[in-house]
């Protein structure tokens, strides 16, 4: 897919809280041997004042100095995630109103499991691409939910994402194509009064994570008459690190294009946050002329595949905001699972 | 719920630092003011501070007030913004860190208030220590 008019980002902003649980301390309260293989060494932990408004907030504060740009020129604000603080009530308006750009504006919360960032990102295109606006902000946020002692706990984090699109002539990066690809399969959900979402076992990987994944993929590829050499950078959703080296194998993409934006290695998955934040990550190392293929995926379950290319803009433009990099060194440690249960407020009375 | 007219009016000064300028001395408050204390002016037009300043005070509260438990401990300040106003808020990833006065610190939105389930969320200002000491920042 095109857009009439040629669009890029003008600006990203990337946001990862400072607390960390490792994952054996989670396996030690669950009883798991120390020896016991598990997916990650830790993950990112929100703060008892922080949640997808204040983590989207930060992340489009980032955005918007990047692209030097008056927050009243935003036409747009949407914000993609599955832990919206409010069942009703938009974040996006809160989102909005502190970055200033409110009341001229469109908003509205996305929700597609962990695809709701890049179907922001895809809106987004779409609103400037069409004329009918110049700026719009997608930002992809999550404080991922698991359910104590589910496997997910391992690697349910926080971070994310957000992405301010403009017209392509004074971008950060240039859109050249995007590609969506959605089914209906039951590999992941939550019913509305639940607090933990429930997987669907055998839906999980193949039929769900990498068919998506590799059709979208695959369908952008043809597109452009591309091949994973043509890429520099490549991102990809990141549930865990062994999915990612999986989908860029099968590909054709390899460890040294994936590895700055397989954020999942240090910090866990991000759900709606996870591939774009991986985007922030690679925007905060690519030089000009390079170009990135960006894939998501979210359970329910859709793919949608961008490729973009780097301007020379973005070096300058860089300095402006915090890196993920300067996010994930920022680190602090929860000692003990007791006190990751108070903070992320997992502790009900009875 | 009582106080939602109150942080509803309030959300310019929560959510985005908005104080006051006189169009006559040229100086900044925060909260914002509508008369000049200094030289009486009227007609004091909006400003956004840029929510950078130093820590002038800082305490730890071990005993919280009610609505504020699922934070405690936690630490707060007075912040002398870059501007002028001295200013008392929250500080937000302060756990491990050695606080000291002086030190660069930067305006983030947060939850000051989420007691209960059922409730209204307040979102406003707290101060952190600088993440990039040293680096360009500010809104």
């Amino acid at each position: 897919m095109k857009t009439a008019r040629e669009v890029g980002i003008a600006g990203y902003g990337a946001y990862v809280p400072r607390a960390r649980i490792a994952a054996r301390a989670i396996a030690a309260a669950w009883g798991r041997s120390p020896d016991a293989r598990l997916p990650l060494r830790e993950k990112s932990v929100p703060a008892a004042d922080e949640d997808t408004v204040t983590m989207a907030i930060e992340a489009a504060r980032g955005a918007l100095r990047r692209a030097r740009l008056a927050p009243s020129s935003i036409r747009a604000v949407w914000v993609g995630t599955e832990s919206k603080p409010y069942a009703v009530k938009p974040s996006s308006t809160v989102v909005a109103e502190a970055l200033g750009a409110t009341p001229w504006v469109s908003a509205a919360d996305l929700e597609f499991a962990c695809k709701a960032g890049s179907e922001a990102m895809q809106a987004a295109c779409a609103y400037v691409g069409s004329g009918m606006a110049d700026y719009a902000l997608a930002i992809g946020m999550d404080a991922a939910q698991s359910k104590p002692g589910d496997h997910l706990e391992f690697t349910a984090a926080a971070g994310g994402a957000a992405y301010l699109f403009g017209p392509a002539d004074n971008a950060l990066a240039v859109v050249e194509a995007s590609r969506s690809f959605v089914t209906d399969t039951p590999d992941f959900f939550r019913r509305q009064h639940m607090h933990y979402p429930e997987h669907g076992h055998r839906f999980t990987g193949e039929p769900s994570y990498f068919r998506h994944s590799l059709e979208a993929s695959r369908g952008l590829l043809e597109e452009l008459g591309r091949r994973p050499s043509d890429y520099r950078w490549a991102v990809f959703h990141q549930p865990n690190p062994k999915f990612v080296r999986r989908i860029a194998s099968e590909l054709g993409f390899g460890e040294e294009q994936i590895a700055p934006g397989a954020v999942v290695d240090r910090i866990g998955n991000t759900y709606s946050g996870a591939s774009l934040l991986g985007l922030a990550a690679v925007l905060d190392i690519a030089r000009a002329g390079d170009r990135i293929f960006f894939c998501s995926y979210g359970s329910g379950a859709g793919s949608d595949a961008f490729s973009l290319c780097a301007t020379s803009r973005l070096e300058a433009a860089r300095e402006a905001a915090p890196s993920v990099l300067d996010y994930l060194a920022r680190r602090r440690e929860i000692e003990d699972y007791g006190t990751y249960l108070r903070v992320t407020r997992k502790i009900r009375m009875l | 719920m009582m106080e939602l007219p109150r942080f509803h009016r309030l959300r310019g000064a929560y959510y985005r630092l908005e104080g006051s300028a006189c169009p006559a001395c040229e100086r900044r408050f925060f909260p914002p003011r509508s008369v000049c204390p200094s030289c009486k002016a009227q007609g004091l037009r909006t400003f956004a501070f840029s929510g950078r300043g130093t820590l002038y005070s800082f305490s730890r509260v071990l005993q919280p007030p009610r609505g504020f438990a699922a934070m405690a401990p936690y630490d707060v300040g007075m912040v002398r913004l870059e501007e002028g106003p001295l200013i008392s808020a929250q500080l937000a990833d302060t756990e491990g860190v050695d606080l000291s006065i002086g030190m660069p610190v930067e305006m983030v939105t947060r939850k000051i208030r989420d007691a209960e389930e059922h409730g209204y969320i307040v979102y406003g200002y707290k101060f952190r220590p600088l993440l990039r000491p040293g680096r360009a920042g500010g809104p």
